[in-house]
């Protein structure tokens, strides 16, 4: 998945996580969180991002996300969200819980 | 003046060895009572005057009451005048400290606060008293250990400086205010009561003077040396609200009602109960449910103790709660009932909680709903760190009240945002397991195996009872595990159960 312009997916609700994912030049994810729950959860966060992104076959692009204290759920489901706007995709792969 | 000779009466030594024989009385007073009061009274004209006829040297102890909550600017403004007047080294015991006594971060770097005692601790004092502000560590009581510590002397108050909405010349000092509708108001000064009759000095700072006597009272003039008038004593928004706020929060009215089901399922609701319901939207709501079931069953309360609320007052108004005991008033309601209400009735801090006196009213409980910020298997209650260690609560009657109850119910979202409630370990113990019998959270009730009868009814009720291992793997599922808080060696805060033995102490948080 590439990424072309400025892709935004959350709110700044508590339970939330804000991603704001941009076009990067150089390869690689420029990640930079801020978490209420940094101390207690921020690697976990990050682990999530990293892994939603990769996922989607982002190989570039600069992130930035703020979380009010989100469930992995929700950083994956807005992260995916951000990225396929900022992809400018709407192909998206529905996936269904058998 | 009869010459009496004190040698010839028997076991004189024994009747009166320092007093000796009548020697004439003082200047009789002619004024009139009106004129005597303008004149031959307490009041003193500033506040620094106050501190320097109160005696109040470097290293002793000065008390507060936080009835104003974070209204208060009695303990600001105290402290600001003894600083400028060069007196260090004091001890600031205060019976609760919250966000707006932020300033005092700045007295304690220039020496004049070197030590705290305190219930609780809130905002930027809090975290940087978290982050190794004080050489000394913050000794935390709950408010019934306070009590029993000034009783015992092991907390000495050398000079008591007390908010009051009102006060008349002599000294006689209240919570609110007869004369004037829209003046301070605090309701009940249950704290400061206490505080007053032990404190070898106490000022009191108001905002209102009335006329003699200020009946009835909170603190009566035999306890008072000094009265101040200042313009103001506190923010009435900050003191409190016109009715505490009642929850619309779904998961806080599921936890309620579930809490009003289990305290009917579990015995100790039958006519003529005692309760006390803590502070916290789901504990507060519990309330409402239980009047619900109370007027289907034509069941009424003795009393209600603590902190009391309008919902408590209303139930009161109604004929459903026969006596109301008022150690601090958390709303407007509360505060006007205990002016109007003939059976509420204000009592002070050892009346409420202490161990050591001859009776607390915590004794004679049967049930109280609590809250929490974490829960650990063996049933430990945190109020007092947050997820990230640092301080942020207050111990306030929790211990108190847990143990002193037949029933202890301690009510919390199983989850709050992405941090866990239920968990292995709490970061600071404040109320012991052995004290707490029931925990309900908004997906299932978890019952200590010491109270196996209680579990056996409420399983009978049909109610969603589980195990308390089963709520923490249930928490851990949905927001994961955290990673552990990183503290250093050093001690910034000792906690006390009610008996004053340390049952947890507070680390320095390692922020690197």
């Amino acid at each position: 998945m590439q990424i072309v312009t400025k892709g935004v997916a959350g709110t700044m609700e508590s339970s939330d996580i804000i991603v704001r994912i941009e076009p990067a030049e150089q390869k690689g994810i420029e990640l930079t969180l801020t978490s209420a729950v940094m101390q207690q959860f921020g690697k976990q966060i990050e682990k999530v991002i990293r892994e939603t992104l990769a996922e989607l076959g982002v190989e570039s692009a600069i992130v930035n996300a703020v979380d009010k204290g989100a469930l992995d759920c929700t950083v994956a489901a807005r992260v995916k969200a951000a990225a396929y706007r900022a992809a400018q995709c709407e192909d998206y792969t529905w996936r269904t819980k058998q | 003046m009869k010459n009496i000779d004190l040698k010839k009466i028997p076991h004189i030594s024994e009747i009166t060895a320092q007093h000796g024989s009548f020697t004439g009385t003082p200047v009789k007073p002619k004024e009139t009572f009106l004129e005597r009061m303008g004149s031959k009274n307490k009041v003193v004209p500033s506040l620094e005057e106050a501190i320097r006829l109160s005696g109040l040297r470097d290293g002793m102890t000065i008390s507060f009451h936080h009835h104003f909550r974070n209204g208060d600017y009695v303990v600001n403004m105290v402290v600001e005048q003894i600083a400028k007047m060069g007196i260090k080294n004091l001890t600031l015991a205060a019976s609760s400290l919250t966000d707006i006594h932020a300033p005092l971060i700045e007295h304690i770097k220039n020496g004049v606060i070197t030590h705290i005692e305190t219930s609780g601790l809130r905002g930027k004092l809090a975290e940087e008293v978290s982050r190794g502000l004080m050489d000394f560590p913050i000794v935390f009581r709950s408010h019934g250990g306070r009590a029993a510590a000034i009783e015992s002397g092991e907390l000495h108050i050398d000079v008591a400086f007390l908010g009051a909405p009102s006060c008349d010349p002599y000294g006689n000092a209240n919570g609110y205010n007869r004369d004037e509708e829209n003046a301070t108001c605090c309701g009940s000064l249950g704290y400061a009561k206490l505080d007053a009759l032990h404190a070898d000095k106490c000022v009191i700072i108001t905002d209102h003077i009335v006329r003699f006597p200020n009946t009835p009272y909170g603190i009566p003039e035999s306890n008072v040396d000094y009265v101040v008038k200042v313009d103001s004593i506190g923010d009435p928004k900050g003191i409190m609200s016109g009715a505490t706020r009642f929850t619309k929060n779904p998961k806080e009215l599921l936890i309620a009602k579930t809490a009003a089901d289990v305290i009917e399922a579990s015995g100790y609701f039958y006519d003529g109960f005692s309760m006390q319901m803590g502070s916290g939207g789901a504990s507060l709501a519990t309330a409402r449910y239980l009047r619900e079931k109370m007027i289907e069953k034509n069941i009424h309360a003795r009393f209600a103790l603590g902190g009391i609320t309008g919902q408590i007052v209303e139930m009161h108004e109604e004929g459903l709660v026969d006596k109301i005991l008022d150690v601090q008033s958390f709303d407007l309601i509360a505060a006007n009932s205990l002016k109007n209400n003939r059976f509420h009735q204000q009592i002070d801090a050892s009346v409420y909680a202490s161990y050591l006196n001859r009776g607390a009213a915590v004794n004679e409980l049967d049930f109280v709903v609590l809250s929490a910020l974490e829960i650990d298997t063996d049933f430990n209650v945190n109020v007092m760190t947050g997820s990230d260690g640092v301080i942020r609560g207050a111990i306030g009657g929790h211990p108190d009240t847990a143990a002193g109850a037949s029933l202890s119910i301690v009510v919390a979202p199983l989850t709050r945002g992405r941090i866990p409630t239920i968990v292995d370990k709490v970061n600071t113990i404040v109320t012991p397991g052995s004290v707490v019998d029931v925990v309900v959270t908004d997906q299932g009730v978890a019952v200590n195996p010491a109270r196996p009868e209680i579990k056996e009814l409420l399983e009978a009720a049909g109610l969603p009872v589980t195990t308390i291992e089963a709520l923490r793997d249930r928490c851990t599922r949905i927001v994961g595990k955290p990673e552990p808080i990183k503290y250093k060696d050093r001690i910034v805060g000792v906690v006390m159960y009610r008996d004053n033995t340390v049952i947890d102490v507070i680390h320095e948080i390692d922020e690197e």
